[in-house]
């Protein structure tokens, strides 16, 4: 049996420390975890991410106290009883909508510094891998969460997002309706996705942040030169009081109080919108209750799927439905169709750095044109290009980067 | 032979447990289903004299919106339309094709335009070429009697539609 001191004071550092080694702890995960000093606020994201998952958290199990997962009292128990009866019911929906919308930006901010400095690749791939489940159970959570106030917008998003999965020429009309439970959405389809927002995809998504704080910890975070850091060495030099000359920080506290000052930062903007803009993340439609008989006149989804519904629609059904396919999983083997030998940040990747831009331009212009009504055909057109623009930079990444020379160290 | 033993016990296990696996998933699966009071609920009459030329009648089956439209004597006639007294009818599910938006219909066109992804079907539900809507509008399955329609049985004309092809 080990050993346990029998006079040490319940709860202090040694009694917890024979019991669960939280010196051990503390040093793996806080006081020896390096982090790089050559970074910027863009590496702050993560826990901004994980800030606001908590927030989201904690909106919702207030949320949850007075919704109703049914199809006949949804629509009040968001609009009437959480919005004008419950005391700051509305404090924890606008919270919660702002959150929802934010939480993408500040994804997308996060995915794009990655591929911005080359942080998914040589070690670094199952950061990325997980980081994309992350995204597609974000996105689920989305939009199972946008079904619950059941109103225009839940419905038709409900029944289009649905028959995607018939797959056009397929037909499989059956497994649309086995997944809603019904002909059309309903009773069924509100508590099936009442539950899958409410617990099951909450719990793949923190069972995925584990896995992904767990990806980081051996190849440590990238760095704004992509400069391969000895960490043992440079911990050293830390401990040894070498400070200045020690290339890393602690996570645990330096990183962190640097972390918790934009988190500061962004928390003021993030609130700012809670209680003065909180109307950009509540669509107007979605303020009139769900009618099966009624389409709204022009449905599109929330800002952030907008680039990959644009995907969808410039084509016929079952092209479209491909392209909608490639879209939603192309950037997941971004490491493995990045053949560079570099690490480095995307100024100094010649061809890369075109490539970076145009496909950030690219993203831009399908959101401006997801947003638009169906009927201009110049816009139509724009929306066609982009989108096969979007599809061919897979392939033009794969060629740019087997070109792409070795960089020197310290050029 | 220890080996043997225990490659033996770790082959039952996980036999024993994959069968385990299978059922809960089956059961997981039926739990999804439609439930079968959703699966009766599935039969509605329509007065087909409510109907007035030119103007879109809705009715609802099975959750869906119904197209009903009267065709004046001026208006194309197709195949696909319903004939009951002497008078042409469309009758249709009126959920887009592509994505299951409920198109618009335009008097003025006369043709059926869907907001979603700016598909259009004419006054017979045929699919403009060209645009997102693969098929035209589908026709559910109906038994005429009298002047009016049951929804959700298959009468003869509805079957001879499906053997033409002219609905899935």
């Amino acid at each position: 049996m080990a050993h346990f001191d029998k006079n040490a004071k319940p709860f202090s550092n040694k009694w917890l420390d024979e019991r669960i080694a939280i010196n051990t702890l503390k040093r793996v995960l806080n006081t020896e975890y390096w982090i790089p000093k050559d970074i910027n606020f863009l590496w702050a994201m993560g826990m901004v991410l994980a800030a606001t998952f908590g927030l989201l958290v904690i909106s919702g199990i207030f949320l949850l106290m007075y919704y109703k997962p049914d199809t006949n009292l949804a629509f009040d128990s968001v609009n009437y009883t959480i919005m004008a009866e419950v005391g700051y019911g509305w404090l924890w929906r606008h919270i919660h909508g702002v959150g929802a919308s934010i939480v993408f930006l500040i994804i997308y901010i996060h995915m794009f510094t990655g591929i911005y400095y080359g942080s998914y690749k040589q070690g670094r791939e199952l950061i990325w891998l997980s980081g994309m489940g992350l995204f597609v159970a974000f996105s689920a959570e989305a939009f199972s969460g946008y079904m619950l106030p059941w109103g225009q917008m839940s419905y038709w998003a409900g029944m289009v997002i649905t028959n995607l999965f018939s797959g056009g020429s397929l037909e499989a009309y059956g497994l649309v309706e086995w997944i809603r439970g019904d002909y059309v959405p309903g009773d069924a389809f509100l508590t099936r996705f009442f539950m899958l927002h409410v617990l099951l995809i909450p719990l793949v998504i923190i069972g995925l942040i584990v896995l992904h704080f767990g990806t980081l910890r051996l190849p440590h975070v990238n760095n704004q030169e992509g400069a391969e850091i000895d960490f043992v060495e440079a911990g050293e030099l830390w401990k040894a009081g070498k400070r200045k000359e020690s290339k890393v920080i602690p996570f645990s506290p330096v990183f962190l109080s640097k972390d918790i000052f934009v988190m500061g930062v962004y928390f003021i903007l993030f609130f700012y919108l809670v209680f003065y803009h909180f109307d950009f993340a509540m669509d107007p439609v979605n303020f009139d209750p769900a009618d099966g008989l009624k389409t709204p006149a022009h449905i599109y989804p929330e800002w952030y799927f907008l680039w990959s519904y644009e995907i969808l629609r410039p084509f016929g059904k079952d092209v479209g439905l491909i392209a909608f396919a490639i879209a939603q999983v192309a950037f997941v083997f971004l490491p493995f169709i990045d053949r560079s030998p570099n690490v480095a940040p995307a100024h100094k990747r010649g061809l890369f750095q075109i490539w970076f831009w145009v496909l950030i331009i690219d993203l831009i212009v399908l959101t401006a044109m997801g947003k638009l009504p169906p009927t201009d055909p110049v816009f139509a057109i724009v929306g066609l290009i982009s989108a096969c623009l979007f599809l061919a930079m897979g392939p033009i990444l794969f060629i740019i980067t087997i070109f792409e020379k070795k960089l020197e160290k310290g050029e | 032979m220890e080996k043997k033993r225990r490659d033996f016990m770790g082959l039952s296990l996980g036999l024993f447990t994959a069968a385990g696996g299978v059922g809960a998933l089956y059961a997981m699966k039926r739990t999804w289903d439609p439930l079968p009071s959703v699966q009766a609920a599935g039969f509605s009459t329509i007065d087909l004299a409510l109907a007035k030329p030119n103007e879109l009648l809705v009715e609802k089956w099975r959750g869906k919106p119904i197209f009903i439209l009267k065709k004046t004597p001026e208006m194309e006639t197709h195949k696909r339309d319903i004939i009951v007294g002497g008078e042409r009818y469309h009758v249709s599910i009126g959920l887009c094709t592509h994505l299951g938006c409920i198109p618009a219909y335009k008097k003025d066109t006369k043709t059926f335009f869907c907001a979603c992804h700016g598909g259009v079907f004419d006054i017979s539900g045929i699919q403009t070429p060209g645009l997102p809507p693969p098929s035209p509008l589908e026709i559910p399955p109906f038994k005429i009697e009298g002047t009016t329609l049951v929804l959700g049985e298959e009468g003869p004309e509805y079957l001879q539609m499906k053997t033409d092809g002219l609905t899935v």
